[in-house]
């Protein structure tokens, strides 16, 4: 028993080297995530991002139906490809509202004739500022919000055609 | 055919700057630029150095030159200027980014052991190596002076 007890700092140390590896091995890239799921939006008032849209606002996010909010921008590259997967989802019936960050009326008209829009409402944020208060790290990003208004899911990164269907299971969660 | 290599590297070293992708729009108001006040000023910069960026995450807000942190200034010395507390700031950030978007460590139950723990294994440290120093002082006669 002895014996064996004198190994112990030993072993000891070589876990601590192993974490310690490890760490250096696969330092932390990291997704980060809003802490915000599962609680109210913040409340927010957002002017139109461009001409012939409407703005967006807290309220307009708590209507009774769960909606899709999509953090873009007329400047993000995964926005181009995240843009038909958009249009699917509002073919299958997902209301999709919108804040375009650091962005200018002309460019975000631009991105929405060729790549087509998706969304019923766009807010243009052009500080970050709402994205802070979300909780938002990136564009795109995209959260379920419930018919109250509560945040229940949030999509970091671009929803791309094979994650339809769980977006389409977390607006049905939603519900 | 060395000249294709040529291009192809010059190629891979602009790319990166075409693929991180910025806004056309200027930085914030308040992203480079002090606050009228030196004491806010001096609050806000102080809890700029220990707040996280959160898309260059090695770096503080104070230290990045990201957009998205230029923002996240521009927020802070607004909220300073408007006379929030920066414990109340920092407050806010956690509340939506988590602890980890501090880098002021707070006390929590996850963290609690790694304050703890030290010093448990301090004592019992101590509570060992007592053992022997008593030992040693009932043992030691003259001759023993100078042996390891």
């Amino acid at each position: 028993m002895k014996k064996l007890a004198i190994w112990a700092p030993f072993v000891l140390f070589l876990i601590f080297v192993g974490v310690v590896a490890r760490g250096l091995i696969q330092p932390g890239g990291r997704v980060v995530r809003s802490a915000l799921v599962g609680k109210p939006l913040p409340v927010f008032t957002l002017p139109a991002a461009t001409k012939g849209v409407r703005g967006l606002n807290t309220a307009d996010l708590a209507m009774g139906q769960p909606r899709l909010l999509n953090i873009f921008a007329s400047w993000c590259i995964p926005c181009i490809a995240e843009a038909p997967v958009l249009l699917e989802l509002k073919a299958k019936g997902v209301a999709i509202d919108a804040i375009a960050i650091r962005d200018t009326p002309q460019d975000v008209a631009r991105f929405l004739a060729r790549n087509g829009n998706p969304y019923q409402r766009i807010g243009s944020d052009v500080t970050s500022a709402v994205q802070l208060a979300l909780g938002s790290s990136g564009v795109p990003e995209s959260y379920v919000v419930d018919g109250k208004g509560v945040i229940r899911y949030q999509h970091v990164g671009d929803i791309r055609s094979e994650d339809v269907p769980m977006i389409l299971d977390q607006m049905e969660v939603a519900r | 055919m060395m000249r294709h290599w040529l291009a192809l590297i010059l190629m891979a070293m602009l790319l990166p700057g075409v693929v991180q992708a910025d806004s056309n729009l200027p930085p914030a108001a308040l992203a480079n630029t002090q606050l009228p006040d030196a004491k806010q000023e001096a609050e806000a910069k102080a809890l700029m150095e220990t707040l996280r960026c959160v898309v260059c995450q090695g770096q503080s807000i104070a230290d990045s030159n990201a957009e998205m942190a230029g923002d996240m200034r521009a927020l802070v010395r607004g909220k300073v200027a408007a006379g929030e507390k920066p414990d109340a700031i920092r407050a806010w950030f956690i509340e939506r980014y988590g602890p980890w978007v501090s880098y002021k460590p707070e006390m929590s139950a996850i963290a609690a052991p790694v304050w703890i723990v030290p010093l448990v294994v301090f004592f019992i440290g101590l509570w060992l190596v007592r053992g022997r120093f008593r030992q040693r002082s009932s043992n030691a006669r003259p001759s023993d002076k100078g042996e390891a």
